[in-house]
């Protein structure tokens, strides 16, 4: 059994405009020690799908789903009190925005030590040890030290690091990483994606790593899944959603971003002309249509998944016709 | 008027920061004896590790943080000497992080107009004129100008800040980490959007990123910094196909293209941060150098000039001599 299973994920925010359909058809699973990367467009709903799993959403959005299991419990029916539990000890997040969750007035090291201790019985010394230790393995030099600075006194990327540490404080069995390495240059990003990867090895970890990155995605996951507001349009294996990429959204994706060697220097990049639409009111048929160079009628009607191989699943009702074009 | 725009004569910054409470002070060196010039009408890229004292160096070209030592000039004037107001009609920003640095309670028209309003410009019916002027120049829907931050995606709150920063019609924009929290289809969208006003609007750009693909594709020239000093300067073309610095090699070999048959790379260099509270006797890169020779420890290498910039490495000053 997948250590997490989410079916039909739907997320609706009341607006004054009308209902908001942020999440409208989401499903995936995860296994114990497996990386799923989550890529799309701003907005997509990719941080409300963490959120969702969490239990974190804004009080106004509404959540529902057929299925949303962790590890045999339904997260759908949890009481409050065990969610609370299983957060912040079992399934543990990475925000995208570190200043959300490291809070200004106290230390790093305070912040470090109440994330264990909140959960575990666990002595002011041992959490302050495991503090220093995880700091360290993140790649933070002078760790005592920092323990008594304030999150204000770091540098963007220091903050990410006390975020990733501050995560891992508890050993958790799944970890949501928002845009973990976002704010990081190349070197450190590599170190602690390499970093993750071995935690995830050493602890049975699953992951979820949300990024616009698609060199991230290609290295580092074994699954993914390219979203499009609100939809999962194409998911699995990295291999196959990168060598056969075969959603028009995913091809452009692919498109916009500079390879060294592929694009010329200061040339326009490929770019998804259109714009994201309106996620107010009802919504029918491919939300993609309107950017899309293979949009027919048909694409106003009904969407299912397509299944060009087996695990590799593309929610286009014109894959048929796409190939005849291309 | 002057080749060069923007120039840095050995700036350092320095900052007191707190050990604790019996500890007293102790001096973090941000950013250390800087010099380097931007030349009008380019893109100058600024790449380098997580706390190398990047934004730090932005800021003082902005002149929101004074120099500890050191001095900024602008066309040739020193900063200090021209005021502060004279130096943001002429030098804007478009910073890191499009969610904190837009006040979540003004709306986009009060956003993107308040440098207008700051520097008196017009009055109200032609402020409005501009704004809306300058939201269809990044491409943003009119229906916009009423809304706030906390309901635009990532990449309209980075095209308000955009609209924001090219208002009051600037010669150079400071772009700090412009597109990095941005995803690949709307980093497209503004990069194409920052060459085309670059063009159209003969701006300059000083340009930080830790994504050196972006940079590759943006960049005349390239400085590498570390540990708050610039190791290397180059040509986009020169630092790309033969990188003189050590360090420099690592980032280009962290560059993660899209490709699932290779994993994450290990560049050799650790993953221990730099210090920068530390004292370096020799090379700053020296505790992390995977090519370190002895006298890296005790003197720090000289400048090396290459064909098209310089570098500082020891390894550069052997090959010279070999
Ligand atoms: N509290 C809220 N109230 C109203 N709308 C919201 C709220 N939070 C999110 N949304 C909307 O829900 C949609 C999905 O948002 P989400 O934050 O999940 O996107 P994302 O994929 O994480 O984007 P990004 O890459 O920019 O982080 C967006 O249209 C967003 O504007
Ligand atoms: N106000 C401050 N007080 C004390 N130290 C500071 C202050 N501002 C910056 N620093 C320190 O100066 C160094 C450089 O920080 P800076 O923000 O310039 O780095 P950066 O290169 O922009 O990093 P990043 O890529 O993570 O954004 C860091 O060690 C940081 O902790
Ligand atoms: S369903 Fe139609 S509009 Fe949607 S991606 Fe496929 S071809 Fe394009
Ligand atoms: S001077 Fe020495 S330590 Fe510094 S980068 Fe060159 S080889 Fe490495
Ligand atoms: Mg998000
Ligand atoms: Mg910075």
């Amino acid at each position: 059994m997948a250590l997490l299973d989410v079916q039909d994920l739907v997320i609706d925010i009341p607006t004054a405009g009308g209902v908001l359909h942020a999440v409208s058809e989401v499903s995936f699973t995860v296994e114990r020690g497996e990386t799923l990367a989550i890529v799309g467009e701003s907005g997509s709903g990719k941080s409300l799908t963490s959120l969702a799993i969490m239990d974190l959403l804004p009080r106004v959005a509404q959540r529902r789903a057929t299925r949303l299991n962790f590890d045999g419990a339904d997260l759908l029916t949890i009481p409050a009190r065990q969610m609370r539990k299983l957060r912040g000890s079992r399934m543990a997040m990475i925000f995208q925005e570190p200043m959300t969750s490291l809070n200004p007035a106290y230390t790093i090291g305070n912040q470090l030590t109440e994330a264990l201790r909140c959960h575990d019985d666990v002595g002011a010394e041992a959490a302050r040890a495991r503090a220093i230790e995880l700091l360290e393995r993140v790649g933070i030099a002078g760790a005592e030290r920092r323990l008594l600075q304030y999150p204000h006194q770091l540098s963007g990327g220091l903050r990410q690091r006390v975020m990733i540490a501050m995560a891992l404080m508890c050993k958790p069995d799944l970890i949501i990483a928002d845009e973990p390495t976002t704010a990081l240059d190349v070197t450190i990003q590599a170190q602690i994606l390499r970093l993750l990867a071995e935690l995830k090895k050493e602890l049975n970890m699953a992951m979820i790593l949300i990024t616009h990155d698609l060199g991230v995605v290609a290295r580092v996951a074994d699954k993914v899944a390219v979203m499009y507001a609100g939809a999962v349009v194409e998911r699995g294996s990295a291999r196959a959603v990168f060598k056969a990429p075969s959603h028009p959204y995913t091809r452009g994706l692919l498109n916009c971003i500079p390879v060294p060697g592929r694009t010329a220097p200061g040339a326009p990049l490929g770019a998804i002309r259109g714009q994201v639409p309106n996620l107010i009111g009802r919504l029918a048929g491919c939300a993609f249509r309107n950017r899309c160079d293979f949009a027919a009628p048909e694409c106003a009607g009904e969407m299912h998944f397509e299944t060009p191989t087996p695990g590799h699943d593309v929610r286009c009702v014109r894959l048929a016709a796409q190939k005849a074009v291309a | 008027m002057s080749d060069i725009v923007l120039e840095l004569r050995d700036v350092s910054r320095r900052f007191e920061v707190s050990q604790g409470a019996f500890k007293g002070s102790a001096t973090l060196t941000a950013v250390a004896q800087v010099s380097l010039q931007v030349k009008r009408g380019e893109v100058f890229a600024l790449v380098g590790e997580s706390g190398s004292g990047k934004s730090t160096l932005a800021k003082m070209l902005l002149g929101l943080l004074p120099p500890s030592s050191g001095e900024i000039l602008i066309d040739g004037t020193p900063i200090a000497a021209s005021d502060r107001i004279a130096v943001a009609r002429r030098i804007q920003p478009i910073f890191q992080d499009p969610y904190s640095s837009l006040n979540p309670r003004k709306s986009i028209a009060q956003l993107v107009g308040l440098p207008l309003v700051v520097h008196n410009v017009g009055d109200a019916a032609s402020r409005r004129a501009k704004v809306v002027e300058m939201l269809d120049l990044v491409g943003l829907p009119r229906r916009l100008l009423d809304a706030y931050p906390g309901q635009l995606s990532g990449g309209q709150r980075q095209r308000v800040a955009i609209a924001r920063a090219l208002v009051m019609r600037p010669e150079v924009v400071i772009c700090d980490e412009p597109t990095s929290a941005l995803d690949v289809s709307v980093q497209a969208q503004i990069l194409n959007l920052l060459l085309e006003l670059k063009r159209e609007l003969g701006l300059t750009y000083f340009f930080i990123s830790h994504n050196l693909a972006v940079v590759e594709h943006l960049a005349d020239r390239v400085a590498v910094m570390y540990l708050g000093r610039i190791v290397e300067e180059r040509t986009r073309a020169g630092l790309f196909a033969q990188p003189g610095h050590p360090y420099t090699r690592a980032l280009l070999e962290s560059v993660l293209t899209p490709d699932p048959d290779l994993g994450v790379p290990d560049t050799h260099i650790g993953s221990a941060m730099a210090n920068p509270m530390a004292e370096h006797a020799g090379c700053p890169f020296q505790p992390r150098c995977p090519t370190a020779l002895n006298i890296c420890k005790t003197t720090p290498p000289p400048v090396s000039a290459l064909p098209d910039g310089w570098a500082t490495c020891h390894l550069l000053q052997q090959e010279a001599v070999a």
